[in-house]
């Protein structure tokens, strides 16, 4: 019997494979996608059956851990944010030419609006570039309900399928009427050359993969999340909503239109576009993210039929959808809303009190007003909140990574001094192959690894390296001295200064360590402890 | 019928609490729910707020529509003020009267208490100096739901009464004995 729970969106996605009898979770955490697999590692199923649900190093790793499990014959999922699909985006893209055994589902939280991210690609143009099945629910529910369907239609084609969602379903939590559990799926390890993608092999699985092009398309048509909704106005504006677009035009009731086509799986349903098109005398394309099914529609229908959305302004080109956007593009009559109030300033995150990074930068603070060329090249954490008045430190913060190689571009360019702030996930996650480059260059750079021993902007996950990172340093070759350990406390400033004025003054690779634990995940850590006692 | 909520405050304060334990009523009471909460940056401190929707009939948008909200619950006087715009004609405020001051820029206080308390409908207590005088100093957010109660309307005092047990239950008996107290000084109060 089915039972209702209160979930979110990312938990939803989580319970829904682990019902679908999955084998792990692979994941590195990125807002808003960590709650998928905290949820599994939390979830006594999966401890019961062996779930594999550990974080990994980066989403490359994931995805390449993900299909040698499918290749073993479990069903696999990986999770990410939308930026993480850049990441492993060669082991995405090149999982579409070997194809799959086990189930392999993808899931991609992108961040329309920005909400933590630095940018707002659409996951799913890179659905369509490596021409594989896209899901995207428009509810929590539907979350839920896709995943079994979604690892079967991977077994049935041998490809991975992308589940693409957005923030506000990953964060929005609803009642989800919810099933029992399969047994753990388990098929046979495969024997195929299909993996092995040289290019004689891959010349062959790219073909296959065209030919099967067409029940992609198939299966898009027949689809049960795919659906037409017919509207009072014979002949008047049809609407494509995508996802959870579809909520925002069903918000306003008696909408003057001709029908209404829900679009959660792709490629694009194009007959179905086509009988809404032929029935209306325009359409209008909800969609959240980029606009890639009004481009497609327009495409599909030729310039002479007109196409409303983002792309012709009717909706914003930038910026999540809202209930309120959505109806004013559909013309519907504004409500009259309370006045807005004089008073309200903007009030932007910051570092918490008492914690760690705050030292690393008032410490650098210091010392840079002493190079008035200095440069600080910053990463992505919590430490970019340093970009931020009162420190205004970082000259840059681009991509997981960036902070160690845009110095070694800077210094390579005659910047001095060049430095770079990365924490130890972000290191990791994409810093360790940038310091080897630096070192092998002997690049004049000074690296702090701001160390707080967890991912904590995402909420505080295990961090990959913790206690290995002097280790790892000077096993890329960073000469032993010049790797300092210090603890950043406000009472450690003059031991601290003084350091960094000797590594800057090093010509060559230096790297120090600021190591002090996160005060969120140390105060969690005490509260449990005091809890456990009390017990 | 339906009631559409903004909470809101600063990263750390405790809204979500609030949310949980509404959220927890409703399931109960069988209500269609949809909660759009915020993770991630802005809970080092910054602006946080959750869109919370209870109805008797399917919910669709997990956003709330400007002019459509029923009801604010805010931790923190200017972030009431902050969401105002999202209120539908007749709808209530209920808010802490304590600034949260964490930016250098923050508007002259009794100023911006002034405009608050001016405009219609607006309910506001000293939540975090109640809270530690009753000895609940860890509870102000329950005093501010007890207020919010009296306008909820679609669940009832008794009912979010045995989601605060249920929510809390695994703290202990204390601590569930401290919340349900904070929420009746907030219920009294508001009366």
């Amino acid at each position: 019997m089915n039972k209702n729970q209160l979930l979110l969106g990312d938990e939803a996605i989580a319970l829904g494979a682990l019902h679908a009898g999955l084998g792990g979770v692979y994941a590195y955490p990125g807002t808003p996608s960590t709650e998928i697999t905290e949820y599994i590692q939390n979830h006594p199923l999966a401890g019961e059956r062996g779930v594999h649900s550990r974080w990994c190093t980066n989403e490359k790793t994931a995805m390449e851990a993900a299909l040698g499990l499918s290749y073993a014959g479990r069903r696999a999922l990986v999770c990410m944010k939308h930026v993480g699909m850049n990441v492993c985006a060669d082991a995405f893209v090149n999982a579409a030419i070997t194809g799959v055994n086990g189930g392999v589902v993808v899931v991609a939280a992108d961040d329309p609006g920005m909400h933590s991210s630095q940018n707002e690609q659409d996951s799913r143009f890179y659905g369509k570039f490596s021409m594989v099945p896209v899901l995207e629910p428009s509810n929590q529910q539907e979350a839920y309900d896709m995943m079994a369907p979604a690892f079967e239609l991977s077994e049935q084609l041998r490809l991975p399928v992308l589940l693409r969602v957005v923030t506000r379903l990953a964060h929005s939590r609803a009642n989800v009427s919810v099933g029992e559990a399969c047994e753990l799926r388990q098929l046979g390890v495969d024997k195929g050359n299909q993996w092995v993608l040289l290019p004689v092999n891959a010349r062959r699985q790219y073909k296959s993969l065209i030919e099967k092009q067409p029940t992609l398309q198939a299966a898009s048509e027949a689809s049960a999340f795919n659906r037409e909704e017919a509207g009072p106005c014979s002949g008047g504006l049809g609407v494509i909503a995508c996802g959870i677009g579809y909520n925002y035009v069903r918000e306003n009731e008696n909408l003057p239109i001709s029908g209404l086509l829900k679009v959660s799986q792709y490629p694009l349903p194009e007959e179905a576009v086509r009988r809404l098109a032929a029935q209306s005398s325009e359409l209008m394309v909800v969609e959240d993210g980029q606009p890639v099914v009004e481009e497609g529609v327009k495409a599909l229908l030729g310039s002479g039929y007109r196409v409303r959305g983002r792309l012709t302004g009717d909706l914003p080109r930038t910026g999540e959808l809202n209930p309120d956007c959505v109806a004013q593009a559909l013309g519907c009559p504004e409500r009259e809303g309370a006045a807005e109030a004089r008073q309200v300033v903007g009030r932007p995150p910051a570092l918490c009190p008492g914690c760690g990074h705050r030292d690393v930068y008032a410490a650098l603070h210091e010392v840079v007003a002493e190079y008035p060329e200095a440069r600080i090249f910053g990463d992505i954490g919590c430490y970019t909140l340093g970009a931020l008045p009162p420190f205004s430190a970082l000259a840059s913060c681009v991509d997981m990574g960036a902070s160690i190689t845009m110095a070694k571009g800077a210094a390579d360019g005659g910047l001095f001094p060049a430095i770079a702030v990365i924490g130890d996930s972000t290191f990791t996650h994409s810093g360790m192959t940038g310091l080897l480059d630096a070192v092998n260059d002997g690049s004049n750079i000074t690296v702090i690894i701001s160390d707080n021993l967890t991912t904590a902007m995402t909420g505080g996950q295990d961090s990959a390296g913790t206690s290995k990172f002097e280790a790892i340093c000077v096993g890329l070759g960073v000469a032993p001295e010049h790797v300092r350990v210090v603890v950043p406390l406000p009472k450690n400033m003059p031991e601290i200064t003084r350091i960094l004025r000797e590594e800057i003054n090093y010509q060559g690779v230096s790297v120090i360590i600021p190591r002090r634990e996160c005060i969120q995940t140390l105060s969690r850590k005490l509260r449990q402890q005091k809890q456990k006692k009390e017990s | 019928m339906k009631k559409d909520i903004i909470l809101c405050g600063v990263g750390g304060q405790g809204i979500l609490s609030i949310a949980t334990v509404i959220g927890e009523a409703a399931t109960q009471a069988g209500l269609q729910l949809k909660q759009a909460e915020v993770h991630g940056m802005s809970q080092r401190g910054g602006d946080v707020q959750s869109n919370l929707r209870l109805s008797t009939e399917p919910i669709y948008s997990d956003l709330i529509a400007r002019g459509s909200a029923d009801l604010i619950i805010s931790m923190e006087p200017m972030e009431a003020l902050r969401y105002v715009g999202y209120l539908a004609p007749g709808a209530w405020t209920v808010s802490s009267s304590e600034p949260f001051v964490n930016i250098p820029n923050y508007p002259d206080t009794d100023s911006l208490l002034a405009e608050l308390k001016e405009r219609q409908n607006v309910e506001t207590l000293p939540i975090e100096a109640l809270a530690r005088e009753h000895q609940v100093p860890k509870s102000a957010n329950m005093i501010l739901l007890g207020m919010a109660a009296a306008h909820l309307e679609i669940l009832s005092p008794e009912a979010l009464r045995q989601a605060i047990s249920a929510v809390f239950a695994r703290k202990g008996e204390a601590i569930v004995a401290a919340n349900l107290k904070a929420f009746d000084l907030g219920l009294n109060a508001a009366k």
